[in-house]
């Protein structure tokens, strides 16, 4: 088995890494895509990725989920778990609203594709 | 689930990318589950993976399950992203390791919630006992919070159910600019799919 301890191993930083990365997709996805609908996934990629590192974080090799039981010594950190399980409602909440604003900007603009949209404002300015 | 990810990012049928997102946050509740943050996977299952989808599929069906097409990847964006990602990692070489006991994050208040929750509080989930008592407030905002969203969802999507509002208007011109030839509103949008797919 590795030993995830081991100061001078980088195996141990594994899982920051791949929250690192599955961050940088949802960035990627939320700074270079048009599709508003896309964006919005990728601020839910982006996320779960801050989700996973505080919950990685959290982890006590050899402990168990912090229900408490007889027998049991060693238990890993409920703290982020709380954190996490409000974040995660809260980012459902703000979900939906960014979904409301890409259903009413659809309405009022035909498109969701995000230089459309400014193609159109453009226009207006100039026609005004 | 990184590979999710990343197809998520490519893919252009936007309908196919709201599966997968739910798929994806499948991925992450079993990862939850296996870092002992039981509370959490059973959250993001339910959450995560059901009701935001639900309400993605439900704004697609009020707007387009197409991505307009977009050859040219944008270089700046990807460097921007590479050196952010570059300079994240550089970040954790000294963070603790995965699973480390004495790190930081497990040597402070936790311990404490750990030893005296049974008797301060009572049930045997500290999570729970955690959320309900000793951070309490923070669950009281995030339910107010959650009331906000609510309402600001009512408020946006009510006033799209009025015809007379400036914004339709503008949508209508639009199609019939597209079109050259002046339509009814409610037939534009099917016209305009008629003509996107030919």
């Amino acid at each position: 088995m590795f030993d995830w301890n081991d100061a001078s191993s980088l195996l141990g930083l594994l899982n920051y890494w791949v929250a690192i990365v599955l961050m940088m997709a949802g960035f990627y996805t939320v700074i270079a895509q048009h599709n508003l609908i896309k964006k919005v996934v990728g601020l839910n990629i982006f996320q779960v990725a801050v989700f996973v590192f505080y919950i990685s974080m959290g982890k006590v090799s050899g402990g168990s989920a912090p229900i408490l039981k007889d027998g049991i010594e060693l238990y890993s950190n409920p703290l982020p778990h709380v954190l996490i399980l409000t974040a995660i409602v809260v980012g459902v909440a703000t979900t939906a609203l960014a979904l409301a604003l890409v259903v009413r900007i659809n309405h009022s603009f035909g498109t969701i594709e995000e230089d459309e949209i400014q193609t159109i404002e453009h226009d207006e300015e100039d026609i005004a | 689930m990184t590979a999710t990810a990343f197809w998520l990012v490519r893919l252009r049928n936007l309908f196919a990318v709201i599966m997968l997102s739910g798929i994806y946050s499948l991925f992450a509740a079993a990862l939850y589950l296996v870092m002992d943050a039981v509370d959490v996977a059973f959250t993001e299952a339910a959450v995560g993976a059901g009701i935001s989808t639900v309400l993605m599929l439900g704004t697609l069906s009020m707007t387009t399950d197409q991505e307009k097409v977009h050859k040219k990847v944008s270089p700046f964006a990807l460097i921007l992203v590479l050196a952010t990602g570059g300079v994240l990692i550089y970040g954790t070489m000294d963070m603790p390791r995965y699973g480390d006991i004495n790190a930081p994050i497990n040597q402070h208040v936790a311990n404490r919630y750990l030893e005296k929750s049974a008797h301060e509080v009572g049930p045997p989930n500290v999570v729970t006992s955690v959320l309900a008592s000793y951070r309490g407030y923070d669950t009281l905002g995030e339910t107010a919070v959650v009331f906000t969203a609510a309402v600001g969802v009512l408020v946006i999507i009510g006033r799209t159910q009025n015809k007379n509002m400036p914004g339709s208007t503008r949508a209508r011109r639009r199609r019939e600019d597209e079109l050259d030839e002046p339509v009814k509103p409610e037939d534009g949008a099917r016209k305009n799919e008629e003509a996107s797919s030919s």
